[in-house]
This record gives structure tokens, C-alpha cells and sequence, in this order.
């Protein structure tokens, strides 16, 4: 069990948290409108009269959003409810256009699910996912370009969002950050929602409350509202914790309210209490049927689901020997796991691991790349590990070539070419050059032979460094070690 | 012909087919009539003769090269709900006073398609909300018929009051109508015209201001049933644009007409003869069921047992529904804004200005009976009510074709005798919200005159997508009581 308490004036706390995190749905069109559900452009460019809420416009379900969905709960091993309804979510503000967000309350699409977390002890948790709907997200208001008007942009207003609410299961801020990253992870690998939380693709609501160490059932929460990163999420939980255990400790009493993370203050604040909760007025929205879907499509959906991560990092390690750590690295991007197994495949795996998340990484690192736009590519890596594998270079003459791939582009064939850089196996040269050596030092031989044996290393550099680092080391070690005996 | 104020839809249309007369001619006698008689009834909110002459002008040339749709050349009215692209669509509501739509809603587009020519937006309750066609922002509607030795103004009924009004006056040929709790065939009613309002989903929504999205159904109202069906087949259809729309065939209604009543059971449910029912009504009621009879029908006695929950079932789920609807009208995007010194201070201008009294009632009613702690007593309830209201009918028709009912429990009454307990008002919705709740069509002619001289109707109520067997019981209705008599205030009448 995860061993985070607080440690408070009259003992130890445990914290409870719980998560709804809202993932827009990748698609082309917005949830209900065939208006772009790109990120960016104009004010006010992507949006449909539908969206605006003109009088008269009804919304009708994009189907591709519907499936987006279905892959999602089905990423999550969850229930996917083939009786689902949406209902209308009432509220004013300026950039709700029709006074009401159009929701899934009652009946969700996916039901219950699961979320596997590692944390950096090598100890996994399961997360228990209690539902997620579909949801329109709203416009945004601007209020900070006119001292007394507000603005309002409608681009956002009507794009399919999904909301995935955890179970009451997460108890640190370390499990709430894996939790979401993993969350994030498996999203993108279904391509069910880019992850982005820069951009606002990703965000999360908090639900933090506290209790003693052993004491059963659960205090007063708070939810913190649209905390949009990991980094926030972990802070919000630690000060709001925090807060709590003060305020019970100093004899008071928490109250169910909806709480803003600040994070340069490094404080929550109180938004609104439960008085001034908003009364939704949930009911079915009757300008849509209730979505009805055949089991035939969701396996259709199923059978076409890519490799969730998990899966991928158990095959991983069985098809190629990776460790438990090294899958994990390897499966953290999709893209990185498809790059990995073009260059690893067919070849020494474990020569691929070892250049993949040493140099190539640190190329990447270095150049300040990423694995989609990448330098060198996944064949020309793999071209580079047959090069040592066949004994046309050596590793340290392959780290060289990999430098100039990084530099020019090049193949690494053509490049080890133009630099002469073929690994001498001629035991005739090599030999020459360690009698050249020899003779030249004749004093450290004779003190190899009497016994200071380290001086072995200073031959095998003098010969690569005579070789110009390009012959074989082991017929180096080989020979050497048999002049150095006659 | 004596004059052109003598041609009902179906008779201009083959007229103009067979160019006795002109679209032109047609379209300005009608816009004349307009201009002589709507300043005193008040039917229309805007008028476009502009257009309408132009597009006049162009079904003429159609129709001389032999083309042009349907209703090519036929004057029409379009209820102020229906968005019409670059043309001010208000809902009769201050609010959208200065509100001009971009873009056409389904059903007026499919009519203009057919080749229908508009003259302009006509009166309603402010968001169809009414009965009487008094909570109009832009002042009542004067009902064409008067009663016997009295020039006191009549209420059109509502909320199609405007609709009713014009076709009863000769001022159009046909109108769209909405119905939500029996807003087309109450007005019909009480204007001596013919209205139907379809099954749910028969005709889009698209485009059409929303007052209770779940029962809220475009529909045709004009002089007789044929002239309805023309207008029908031409409204309705699939609309990938409205999800409640239902993909089914639009039949040739007109050919249903003649289909007569033979062998068709008629029921008549006992629920519908309620304590203080009008005696004139229970004679009309009784009259139709004779007429039928005599026709071939077989006259089935019948119960709706859930029918008394429908009328408080029914205004709490259409004003639930309204008062989401209603949301969007906050003065940020579109129609009229009066500023305040907050959001709030702008919504709450905005929307006191904005509504009028009935529409704030229907706005805060159904606020509270969604509002936590309630939902389950009222709402919840309702939607329950709703579901026994349609087993009621589902079951009623495994054992009739058709059913039998008055359309309203009164005749049109003088706008002054309006009651005041709005709750009273409500009441005049008892016979029409059953069948709304359900889903299903239901249509209303007029079958003869009360005491004063004022047209009475009868209303039959069908099966799922079965307007055809409603139009041909109905057509039996209409050619047996031959309604024949025009209002008071006729475009016909010289004055």
C-alpha cells in the first residue's frame, strides 16, 4: 500500500483523492456540428450556427466521436453501455451559447474500467474507473483586452470532449500523477485524445479529502476545478491536503465546496460553497434519440484497437529480452515503441536496446529532437547496428558514424565510405602495427612483463590510435596479448 | 370563377396549371387583400410582398414552359417560428424583434422548393405560447368571424392564431402551423378552417424556433383537408439535420382523401366527455359520429383511461423543456440586448424586457420542476404520465382505426372574455394534449356554427404515420357537414 501520509500536530492523515479527467475527443468535426474541432485559428472561425445556439439549430451526434468513445472505454477494459442517453446540463454563462451543455448523466457510455499505475517503486496499482460520457465543451471568455467588455470565442464551444471519472482510489499525489499520465498514454495510443495539456486537450478536476490513518469511510471533500497539468495536479493535492488536515486538526470543519488551484501562490481558494452550487437541471435532451449501439460495431472497434501499452511492453520483453525498466521507456510513446521494434527487429536486440536508449536518445536529447522528427531513421539505425554486427565497424567508430547521420543525413554505409572507416580484420596490418609499437616501447613491455599488467590497456590504445580506432578490438586484444607472450 | 378569393390551394394550383390565371395576378390579389384587411386583424408580424411579386413573376415563367413544382405559384403564410433566411423571424417575441436568420428551416424551404410563394410571417404567441394568440409582442390577432349581431373581436386561438386567422380571411391559401399541445388544430378550430398536425417526426424541426423540442411538430393549415394534404406531403420527410425526424416515405396524402370510411372503426372515448362539456359541443360531437356512421363507419365505445393526466402532465414537460429552450435568448449572440453593469445584470435586462408575461410564467414554471429536490415529483412524473397517455392510444388502436373527439371545449371566444387565472387558459388545451403527448396525428375541420354564429370543429386523432386514414375519415367529415360559411371579415366580401 502506497505509504504517503501527512504527518499532522495530533498524528498521521491519509489522503483520498479522486479524478474526472477531461479528454477532447480527436476528430474532425465538433461533437454536434460539422464545424472543425481543430485547435487554433481565429476567434470566432470555427463555429457553426448550431454551435452559436441560433434559434431553430439542433445538434446530431457525429458518429465518429461516438467510436472514439467505444475505443476509449474499450482502452480502459471497461463496459461499454450499448444504451446511452445525453442529457442537457443547464446553466448560464456568456460562452455556454444555448444556456446548456449537452451531457451524458444519467446513462453513460462506458461504465465501469480500470487503469493500471506503476509507481517508482516498481509497485503497480489498479485504479478503478467509474464511468465515462461524452460531453460538448464551451467557448471561452476572454476577460482581459477591454477594461469593461468581455470577449467571447465560440471555437471551443461544442467540441466532443470525454470525461473519465476514477474511483476514490488514488492516495498520493505520486499515484494521481501516474495515473493520469498513464491515462494520457493510453489515450494516444488509441488515438482517442492527443494528450496535449498545454493546449488544453487534457484536463482535470481533483476531488482531495482526508482522513486518519485506519479510520474507515470518507471526510468532506473539495473539488479543485481544471488544474491543467501533472505537475499542478500533484501541487494541488499536496497544499489542499494539506490545508485540510490544518483545518480539521485546529478543531474545524471542511466544507464541500469547489476550490481553484493557484499555482504561484501555491494555494487553493475557495471558487464557490455548496449554497452556491449551481442547480443543473439535468434532463434528457429531447432533440436527440437516445444512442442505441449494436454489440457487432463496438467488436468491429475492438478487433481494429491498436496494442494498448501494457500488452506491448509484456511482448516487448518477451520478444526481445528488454527489462522491466527498459520496456517501460520503450512503450511510453507509441512512436518510440514502433521505432524501436523497426530497428530491433531482425536484429541483435540487444544491441538495438543499448543504442536506442543510449546514443540515439541522447542524439535525440542533444539536437533537441523528437522521435517524430527524428534525424536518423528506425532503417537507417538498424543499417548501423548490421555495421557492427557484421564487423564492418566497431562500436566506437559506430558511435562516430552515428554523429555524422545525425549531422548529414547520410547513410551510415555511404558515411563510413567516404571516412575510410572499415574495420581492419587483417591480422597481417595489425599485427605490424602492434611490432611497430612494441619495439617502440620497449621499457613498458618490460614492465608489462614483470608483472604490472594494467599497462595491457595502454597497448590496445596505442594500437587502435595507430589503427585510426578502425581495427577489430577483439583480433587487437588477441594479438596483442599473444606478441606480449613471445 | 367569381372571384379569385373563391379558389381553395388545390383549385388555384390547377388553375394556374391550366393558366386560367396567373401566379401574378394571384399572388397580388392576395397581397392587396392584405394590405385592405390585415392592419384590423392583425394576422401578419411581417409582410414581404416585394418578394413575393418577384417570385411570382418567376413561377409565371415556369409554369409557361410547363415547369415549376407543386405548389408553383401558390400564395401561402408562413407562422412567425419558421426561420426564413434574410426575412426577420421573431416568435412574436420582443427579443428577437430585430432578428434576421441566415439561413431557412426545412419545412419552408421544402414548401418554397415545391415552388410556394410566402407573403410574409404571421402572428403567434409569443414562442407559441398561448391559446388565444394575445401574448403576442406585436399585438393580437382579430379572428375574421364575428359573432351574430356583434362586432367584439374574437380570439383566432392560438398559438397558429395568425395562421388561422389569414387562411379564414382569404388572405392566403394555406399556412404553416406548429402544434405542441394543439396549437395548429385549436386555431383551425376557432377560425372554421382545416388543420393537421402530423405524427412527431413526420416533419423536421430544423430551423423551426423551439418551444418544447418533444412535442413540437410543423404542420399545414388551410381551408379543407385536401388543400392540407397538398401542403403536407410538401412538408414533411427525413431531415438528416433533425435526429427525432423519421426516415419514412412521404405518402401521396392527397390520393388518401377519397378513401372514404368503410368498414373503418371509429372510437369514441369516454374520457373526452368531461362534467360541463357544452352542450353545442356534444351536439357536434354526436353529429360526427352520426355522419360517420352513415358513411360505413363502425362506431366503437372506447376509453383513454390515463386521459385526465395529460393536461398537468403535459405543462410540466412542455415548460420544462421550454425553459431550456429559452436559454439561449440571453442578448449575446443574436436578437435584443439591453446592457447592464454584469453578466447577470445583462441577462436579467435583457430577458425582463425581452419576455413577455406568459413566456416569463412558462420560463419559471419550468425551471421549478426541474430544479433539484423536485424533478422526481413533477418531471419525472410526467414523462411516466406520457408513457401510460401513448399506451393508452397504442392499445386503443388495436381495437379502432381512428378515434373521434372535439377539437376545443368552446367555441372562439371575445378577447376580453379571456380568463385570467392562467390555469383556466390551460383548460382549453384538454382535448389536443393528449394526442400531442402521445405522438400521434390528429387533424381538425370544421363541421358547423355554435349559437353565436361561430365556427365549432371536430378533431380525429390516427395511428403512428397514419395521416392517410385521419385525412380520409376527415375528408367524410368535411363533405358531410359541408362547411360553406365565411367569416364576417373575408377577402372576398367588398367592404
Amino acid at each position: 500500500m502506497s505509504a504517503y501520509r501527512i504527518t499532522g500536530e495530533t498524528g498521521a492523515w491519509e489522503v483520498v483523492i479522486g479524478l474526472e479527467v477531461h479528454a477532447q475527443i480527436v476528430s474532425q468535426a465538433k461533437l454536434f456540428s460539422g464545424a472543425s474541432a481543430s485547435y487554433g485559428g481565429e476567434p470566432n472561425s470555427h463555429v457553426s450556427l448550431i454551435d452559436a445556439g441560433f434559434p431553430g439549430m439542433l445538434p446530431v451526434l457525429n458518429r465518429e466521436c461516438v467510436a472514439q468513445a467505444v475505443r476509449t472505454g474499450l482502452g480502459l477494459r471497461a463496459k461499454i453501455n450499448l444504451f446511452s442517453r445525453f442529457d442537457r446540463k443547464n446553466y448560464f454563462y456568456a460562452d455556454l451559447p444555448t444556456g446548456y451543455q449537452i451531457s451524458q448523466f444519467e446513462h453513460p457510455i462506458v461504465g465501469k474500467g480500470t487503469v493500471e499505475i506503476e509507481l517508482s517503486d516498481g509497485e503497480t496499482r489498479h485504479i478503478g474507473v467509474t464511468r465515462m460520457h461524452m460531453e460538448q465543451d464551451a467557448g471561452k471568455s476572454i476577460h482581459d483586452q477591454d477594461p469593461t467588455r468581455s470577449f467571447i470565442d465560440l471555437n471551443r464551444a461544442g467540441v466532443a470532449l470525454m470525461e473519465i471519472v476514477s474511483e476514490p482510489d488514488i492516495r498520493s499525489p505520486e499515484e494521481a500523477g501516474a495515473y493520469i499520465r498513464k491515462l494520457r498514454q493510453i489515450l494516444r495510443y488509441l488515438g482517442t485524445c492527443d494528450g496535449n495539456m498545454e493546449e488544453g486537450s487534457m484536463r482535470a478536476d481533483v476531488n482531495v479529502s482526508v482522513r486518519r490513518e485506519g479510520e474507515e469511510g470518507y471526510r468532506t471533500r473539495c473539488e479543485i476545478k481544471n488544474v491543467n497539468s501533472v505537475r499542478f495536479v500533484m501541487q494541488a493535492i499536496e497544499v489542499e491536503a494539506q490545508r485540510q488536515v490544518d483545518v480539521w486538526e485546529s478543531g474545524g470543519e471542511i466544507d464541500q465546496e469547489t476550490r481553484l488551484f493557484d499555482h504561484v501562490k501555491g494555494e487553493t481558494r475557495s471558487l464557490r460553497t455548496k449554497e452556491d452550487a449551481h442547480d443543473y437541471r439535468y434532463f434528457p435532451e429531447p432533440d436527440l434519440l437516445p444512442l442505441v449501439l449494436e454489440q457487432s460495431w463496438v467488436d468491429e472497434l475492438k478487433a481494429a484497437l491498436p496494442e494498448l501499452p501494457e500488452d506491448k511492453r509484456a511482448r516487448l520483453e518477451k520478444e526481445y529480452g528488454v527489462s522491466r525498466y527498459e520496456s517501460g521507456v520503450l512503450t511510453a510513446e507509441q512512436s518510440v515503441a514502433d521505432f524501436y521494434e523497426t530497428v530491433a527487429r531482425g536484429a541483435d536486440a540487444r544491441l538495438a536496446t543499448n543504442w536506442i536508449l543510449g546514443d540515439f536518445f541522447a542524439a535525440l536529447n542533444r539536437t533537441g529532437r523528437t522521435i517524430e522528427n527524428s534525424p536518423v531513421s528506425a532503417e537507417s539505425l538498424r543499417e548501423l547496428l548490421a555495421l557492427i554486427s557484421d564487423s564492418t565497424i566497431n562500436g566506437k567508430i559506430a558511435k562516430e558514424v552515428l554523429e555524422d547521420m545525425v549531422e548529414t543525413g547520410d547513410k551510415p554505409s555511404a558515411i563510413v565510405d567516404r571516412k575510410g572507416l572499415r574495420q581492419v580484420t587483417d591480422t597481417g596490418a595489425i599485427e605490424a602495427a602492434i611490432s611497430e609499437i612494441l619495439a617502440a616501447n620497449a621499457d613498458k613491455v618490460a614492465e608489462y612483463k614483470s608483472g604490472k599488467d594494467k599497462l595491457f590497456g595502454f597497448f590496445v590504445g596505442q594500437t587502435m590510435k595507430a589503427m585510426k580506432g578502425k581495427a577489430n578490438p577483439a583480433m587487437v586484444n588477441e594479438l596483442l596479448k599473444k606478441l606480449l607472450a613471445s | 370563377m367569381s372571384s379569385l378569393f373563391d379558389y381553395t390551394l388545390a383549385s388555384a394550383r390547377d388553375a394556374l396549371r391550366a393558366r386560367k390565371i396567373s401566379a401574378v395576378e394571384l399572388v397580388d390579389a392576395h397581397i392587396e387583400a392584405i394590405e385592405r384587411l390585415d392592419d384590423g386583424l392583425n394576422s401578419f408580424i411581417t409582410r414581404t410582398p416585394e418578394q413575393a411579386r418577384l417570385a411570382a413573376k418567376e413561377a409565371d415563367a415556369a409554369l409557361a414552359k410547363g415547369e415549376g413544382g407543386p405548389l408553383c405559384g401558390l400564395p401561402i403564410g408562413l407562422k412567425d417560428l419558421f426561420a426564413t433566411k434574410d426575412v426577420r423571424t421573431t416568435a412574436a417575441s420582443k427579443i428577437l424583434d430585430n432578428f434576421i436568420p441566415p439561413y431557412e428551416s426545412t419545412v419552408t424551404a421544402n414548401l418554397k422548393q415545391d415552388g410556394a410563394i410566402s407573403l410574409g410571417k404571421l402572428n403567434l404567441d409569443e414562442f407559441a405560447m398561448g391559446s388565444t394568440n394575445l401574448t403576442s409582442a406585436f399585438g393580437g390577432v382579430v379572428n375574421p368571424w364575428q359573432r351574430r349581431g356583434s362586432t367584439a373581436k374574437l380570439v383566432p386561438g392560438g398559438s397558429s392564431g395568425g395562421s388561422a386567422a389569414a387562411v379564414a380571411a382569404g388572405l392566403v391559401l394555406g399556412a404553416t402551423g406548429t402544434d405542441t399541445g394543439g396549437s395548429i388544430r385549436q386555431p383551425a378550430a376557432f377560425c372554421g378552417i382545416a388543420g393537421v398536425k402530423p405524427t412527431y417526426g413526420r416533419c423536421s424541426r430544423f430551423g423551426t424556433i423551439a418551444f418544447a423540442s418533444s412535442l413540437d411538430q410543423a404542420g399545414p393549415m388551410a381551408r379543407n383537408l385536401q388543400d392540407c394534404a397538398i401542403l403536407l406531403e410538401s412538408m414533411a420527410g427525413f431531415d438528416p439535420k433533425d435526429s427525432t425526424s423519421v426516415d419514412k416515405p412521404v405518402p401521396h396524402y392527397e390520393a388518401a382523401l377519397g378513401r372514404g370510411v368503410k368498414g373503418l372503426k371509429v372510437g369514441i372515448p369516454k374520457e373526452y366527455r368531461i362534467d360541463g362539456l357544452p352542450a353545442e359541443i356534444a351536439a357536434v360531437w354526436d353529429q360526427g359520429i352520426a355522419w360517420l356512421k352513415e358513411a360505413g363507419a363502425e362506431i366503437v365505445d372506447m376509453s383513454l383511461p390515463h386521459t385526465q393526466y395529460g393536461l398537468p402532465a403535459y405543462y410540466i414537460a412542455a415548460l420544462a423543456e421550454a425553459s431550456s429552450n429559452l436559454a439561449r435568448y440571453d442578448g449575446v449572440r443574436f436578437g435584443e440586448r439591453v446592457t447592464g453593469a454584469s453578466l447577470d445584470a445583462l441577462y436579467e435586462a435583457t430577458r425582463a424586457a425581452g419576455f413577455g408575461e406568459e413566456v416569463k410564467r412558462r420560463i419559471l414554471l419550468g425551471t421549478y420542476v426541474l430544479s433539484s429536490g423536485y424533478y422526481d415529483a413533477y418531471y419525472l412524473r410526467a414523462q411516466k404520465v406520457r408513457t401510460l397517455l401513448q399506451r393508452d392510444f397504442l392499445q386503443a388502436y388495436e381495437k379502432v382505426d381512428v378515434i373521434l373527439a372535439p377539437t376545443a371545449p368552446s367555441g372562439a371566444f371575445a378577447w376580453d372574455e379571456k380568463p385570467t387565472d392562467p390555469v383556466q387558459m390551460y383548460l382549453n388545451d384538454v382535448f389536443t394534449v393528449p394526442a400531442s403527448m402521445a405522438g400521434v396525428p390528429a387533424l381538425s375541420v370544421p363541421v358547423g356554427l355554435d349559437s353565436h354564429g361561430v365556427p365549432l370543429g371536430l378533431q380525429l386523432i390516427g395511428r403512428f404515420f397514419d395521416e392517410e386514414t385521419l385525412l380520409a375519415a376527415g375528408s367524410v367529415l368535411e363533405k358531410a357537414a359541408s362547411f360553406t360559411h365565411r367569416p364576417t371579415i373575408h377577402a372576398g366580401v367588398s367592404a
